[in-house]
């Protein structure tokens, strides 16, 4: 891809994750202020479709935005060359991908 | 004005190349001198082979940047009292560029960013036809009032950190070069300037240090020139014009 479909990747992504991280920080202080516990909150995000949607769409935003600053990061301060800076950045992307993947999954489907 | 000894002044002028060294000289200290004049005595007085450049000597022509007590400015439009420390300044050539001899760098690289920018004019009309009349008060022309006032002393390009860090980068005054074209209607390759401002080596390195904002001897903001080429690069790919597209692409076709 472009330096500028990265920028623009990057751009957008960051447009998605801002209302998506307010909203995860703030669902985190609203459902533990009277001391839900972890199994009782997945016994309520189980099988819902809405949250799914949007923890689904959290991971794509991140997983597509971290790895453009990782590789950035990379590129400016490590002598590495720019095939290994976008083959790093690459398989974060992808690592991120399936953790969180794995975390949506175990949130409302598991 | 009290730093300046009341009878002469310590220069140290870079001499060489790479390798050099700092010579010293001592000349007299007057009332009203800039930086250049003090350059152009000690040629004149101790050093004939001294090599720097200058021409208009009033803040025009963007020729005598240097790097005076580290900080990149217009030796013609720098008093020596406002920069003297203790009767003494330091004078470099500017950083950033191969250096030529003494206070003389090569400019080449720092003129083909321009080109790499996308900073060549491509004209829409021939000579017969009218001259475009351009709205002073268009949103697109008073979005580059500022920077259209560059004179490409490279002194921005000398105050970079990135520049300094990573030879790619093309600094910020090719990319004011840049949004200074792309706002400009009689372009015909407007596209073509933001996408090449947008690729490697582009704006996408800028760290908004804004170094060459605070340098800069005219007062632009490359920063901002920069963060407008962004935000032009980023609306252009969420708000399709079409029709505008396709009369650019046509304008582009033989580029």
């Amino acid at each position: 891809m472009s330096e500028r479909g990265l920028f623009l990747a990057q751009r957008l992504s960051a447009l998605l994750l801002g209302p998506l991280v307010l909203v995860h920080l703030a669902v985190i202080l609203y459902a533990v202020r009277n001391g839900l516990t972890a199994g009782e909150i997945l016994a309520r995000t189980h099988g819902s479709a809405g949250w799914g949607l949007f923890y689904g769409l959290f991971v794509l935003a991140a997983s597509v935005h971290a790895p453009i600053g990782v590789r950035n990061v990379l590129a400016e301060w490590t002598p590495l060359s720019k095939g290994t800076v976008d083959a790093l950045a690459a398989l974060f992307g992808a690592f991120l991908l399936v953790l969180g993947a794995r975390a949506v999954f175990a949130v409302v489907m598991a | 004005m009290d730093a300046v000894s009341p009878k002469s002044l310590s220069v140290r002028i870079w001499r060489g190349k790479d390798d050099g060294r700092f010579e010293t000289y001592e000349v007299p200290a007057r009332d009203n001198q800039t930086v250049l004049d003090v350059v152009t005595e000690v040629q004149r007085r101790h050093e004939p082979a001294l090599a720097y450049r200058f021409a208009c000597r009033v803040g025009v022509c963007g020729s005598c940047a240097m790097t005076v007590n580290g900080v990149p400015r217009w030796t013609c439009r720098t008093h020596v009292a406002k920069v003297a420390e203790a009767g003494e300044i330091t004078i470099e050539p500017l950083r950033n560029m191969p250096r030529i001899k003494d206070l003389a760098c090569d400019m080449a690289g720092f003129f083909d960013k321009w080109q790499k920018a996308g900073g060549r004019f491509t004209g829409t009309r021939n000579r017969a036809e009218p001259p475009a009349a351009v709205d002073p008060a268009s949103r697109k022309r008073v979005a580059v009032d500022a920077a259209i006032e560059c004179i490409n002393c490279a002194v921005c390009y000398s105050a970079c950190d990135v520049v300094s860090w990573n030879e790619e980068y093309l600094g910020p005054a090719a990319l004011n070069r840049a949004w200074t074209l792309v706002n400009d209607e009689r372009h015909a390759l407007r596209r073509t300037t933001l996408d090449l401002a947008m690729e490697q080596g582009g704006c996408g390195n800028c760290h908004t240090q804004g170094s060459c904002m605070r340098h800069c001897p005219v007062g632009i903001s490359p920063t901002e020139s920069i963060a407008g080429l962004k935000r032009m690069s980023l609306l252009s790919f969420l708000v399709r014009d079409h029709a505008a597209a396709d009369a650019l692409a046509k304008t582009e076709e033989p580029a």
